[in-house]
């Protein structure tokens, strides 16, 4: 029987196999962050080195204040102190740390693909959750907690179990208006935050292959928001042309990748498709990605939950996010708009929301905060900050801000935010926040209307 | 290096919710701090304190004798979410050395095992039973042994549990998966020279 192509990735990178299937997998790249400080502690703790200080990058991101590019013109001493062990943890192990006031700094997810560190048919390994966005790029991309990034540090390896081979084709084209982000939503609604759980999804279909890398690179990032442990979309000429030539990348395509695609007798343990035709922009009403429904319609109410469960779940969203139950999503008014992380930061994000905004003002504040400092200057290279700054919005440093409220910044107790980030958990923006989650285009549409709604409806 | 598990008894609390993620264990402001014996206030932290800082006493996990207990029994999708491998510790802090759902989010359920917190995962009706037995029961033991790998609830009745084996196997003997991976530094060396990835400088 053929491989899919996380299985071809998988075996090109196995150093031990053993009997029960757990395979010790070499990681072609490690990122790190201001967070990993526990792993390189660990390090520390066991008289452990760092085995390939060539092989790991470190991107300051999650602490990053987006209002100051200098470490020492932090306020808060946690979080400067947070920042200065990221620099020093990287300088005592001979690691290449995109700092601060790095002119190539900015959120792992973002700047890593940017700087050609990611590329197809590799193992990436990073201590955060939305490292499946890396597989956008046809790689074989994890998140994992401090315990397994210790163990890369000193092993560049990792124990993994071959995870359920999940493939999700959106059949179809995506209608004008939509985009990557509505389609992960309608993904999630559909299988549920536990759909994919113990798995591993290849994104595929027409809907996909017409996909640019940086759409592709929020559809990955979604994965895990579906329980997925990765999420991949196979290498194309789309991704070649992305990818080559950047910092880190060849100039010309490695003849490896042309390998890259699951086999057509591949077994897949579990197949989803979606109709792209049929997906509307999206948003969530709830504190799960999966509580999410099309912006045109309305939150639903307590009686269609679908079993006693999930009726009690939703009363809680509703009763944490202020909603009754039935409101149309278009009446739901917000107090402020976030634009920015991983998920939706790209260029082509703030391209989006800023021809939404182009002569207009909005009606609630909105923070723009570019996924990386080389997005940031690209946009003002063609003049979206001055769109952003003439509608009334903020626009500043690249960071992961207010997706994950670790840097100081985050929502107000009971204030309702528009995000264009992963996730709307309770307390995710700050205690007492409640975050919708929607597309850059939706999110610029909702600042200009103050209440939720997609471009041009 | 985490201590072995062999077999734990222990008071269950039951906290019937679904797709606790790990921003509800482990709140992210907290996590800039390193791991100290201030980690037992932030398991759960916002839920088990109002914003002023009193104790929810509505919330289960503050009532005795729940509040001493040290297996969770919870729901669907437990610790889906961030990476964050403090919201282990948060609980380790609070005393749990195990967990029981019907599923976990796996980066959790990785996180979990390396650090001695044991992620028991059994059939929803008999979560949901061993949540209503030991919510009926305050105090009620239940008991995980990791060894035969089942567990037992109050009234006796058992239930046999999967773990992945490699895992078991260090989790039972205490081991360092570092340690056992260096062991295999030659395959390593040798994955390396195949690939012709010689480190930098080399």
């Amino acid at each position: 029987m053929g491989r899919t192509l996380f299985q071809k990735i998988w075996d090109a990178h196995v150093v031990h196999a053993r009997d029960d299937g757990l395979a010790l997998l070499y990681v072609d790249r490690h990122y790190f962050h201001e967070g990993s400080f526990h792993a390189f502690n660990m390090l520390r703790a066991r008289g452990l080195q760092v085995r390939r200080p060539d092989l790991s990058f470190g991107f300051g991101d999650h602490y990053a204040p987006t209002d100051a590019r200098r470490t020492a013109a932090v306020a808060d001493p946690e979080i400067r102190g947070i920042i200065e062990t990221f620099e020093a943890n990287a300088r005592e192990h001979g690691l290449r740390a995109f700092e601060l006031a790095d002119p190539e700094q900015g959120i792992v997810h973002v700047a890593g693909p940017e700087q050609g560190l990611t590329l197809p048919g590799m193992t990436v390994i990073c201590g955060d959750s939305h490292t499946s966005t890396h597989g956008a790029l046809g790689a074989l991309a994890f998140g994992v907690g401090a315990s397994e990034v210790a163990h890369v540090l000193a092993t560049q390896t990792i124990w993994q179990s071959p995870p359920r081979q999940i493939r999700c084709g959106f059949t179809g084209a995506l209608p004008a208006g939509s985009t990557a982000k509505d389609m992960a939503l309608a993904l999630i609604a559909r299988i549920g935050t536990g759909g994919a759980l113990g798995g591993a999804i290849e994104f595929s279909g027409a809907a996909v292959r017409a996909l640019s890398v940086e759409a592709r690179l929020t559809l990955c990032n979604m994965a895990i928001e579906a329980g997925a442990r990765t999420g991949m979309v196979a290498p194309d000429a789309t991704t070649a042309a992305w990818a080559l030539g950047r910092r880190y990348a060849p100039a010309a395509p490695d003849p490896a990748w042309d390998a890259l695609f699951s086999d057509a007798d591949a077994g897949f343990d579990l197949e989803v498709e979606l109709d792209a035709g049929a997906i509307a922009p999206m948003a969530t009403w709830g504190t799960s990605p999966e509580e999410a429904v099309p912006l045109a319609g309305r939150v639903p109410l307590l009686a269609e939950a679908p079993d006693e469960a999930r009726a009690r779940a939703w009363k809680r969203s509703l009763d944490y996010m202020g909603l009754a139950g039935g409101e149309a999503m278009r009446d739901v008014a917000i107090d402020r708009v976030f634009l920015g992380s991983c998920t939706n930061a790209r260029l082509e994000d703030l391209r989006a929301a800023a021809a939404v905004l182009r002569g207009r003002r909005i009606a609630v504040p909105m923070l723009v905060s570019p996924g990386s400092t080389i997005v940031k200057r690209d946009a003002e290279a063609e003049g979206l900050d001055r769109i952003f700054i003439a509608a009334g919005a903020r626009w500043e440093e690249s960071g992961c801000s207010l997706c994950v409220s670790m840097n100081g910044e985050s929502v107000g107790e009971g204030e309702r935010c528009a995000s264009t980030s992963n996730r709307n958990f309770a307390g995710r923006q700050g205690r007492g926040a409640r975050t919708h989650l929607v597309s850059p285009a939706s999110a610029a549409a909702s600042a200009l209307a103050g209440r939720l709604v997609q471009a041009g409806g | 290096m985490p201590e072995p598990f062999t077999t734990l008894t222990a008071v269950a609390a039951p906290l019937d919710l679904a797709n606790v993620d790990t921003d509800q264990i482990m709140p992210a402001r907290f996590m800039r701090r390193p791991r100290d014996a201030r980690y037992v206030a932030y398991g759960f932290h916002d839920l088990r304190f109002t914003p002023e800082g009193e104790k929810r006493p509505d919330f289960i996990l503050n009532q005795a004798p729940f509040d001493a207990a040290g297996i969770l029994v919870a729901g669907r999708n437990f610790g889906v979410g961030s990476s964050r491998e403090a919201a282990v510790y948060a609980l380790l802090a609070m005393g749990f050395r195990a967990v029981v759902a019907d599923s976990f989010g796996d980066i959790f359920h990785s996180n979990a095992l390396k650090n001695g917190l044991l992620p028991v995962k059994l059939p929803p009706a008999a979560v949901a039973a061993l949540r209503e037995a030991v919510a009926a029961a305050p105090g009620a033991r239940i008991t995980v042994d990791l060894q035969r790998q089942v567990l037992t609830a109050p009234d006796g009745t058992q239930h046999g549990f999967a773990i992945p084996p490699f895992a078991r196997d260090c989790l039972l003997r205490g081991l360092d998966e570092i340690g056992l991976t260096l062991t295999l530094a030659a395959d390593i060396a040798a994955y390396e020279a195949r690939r012709g990835l010689s480190p930098s400088g080399a």
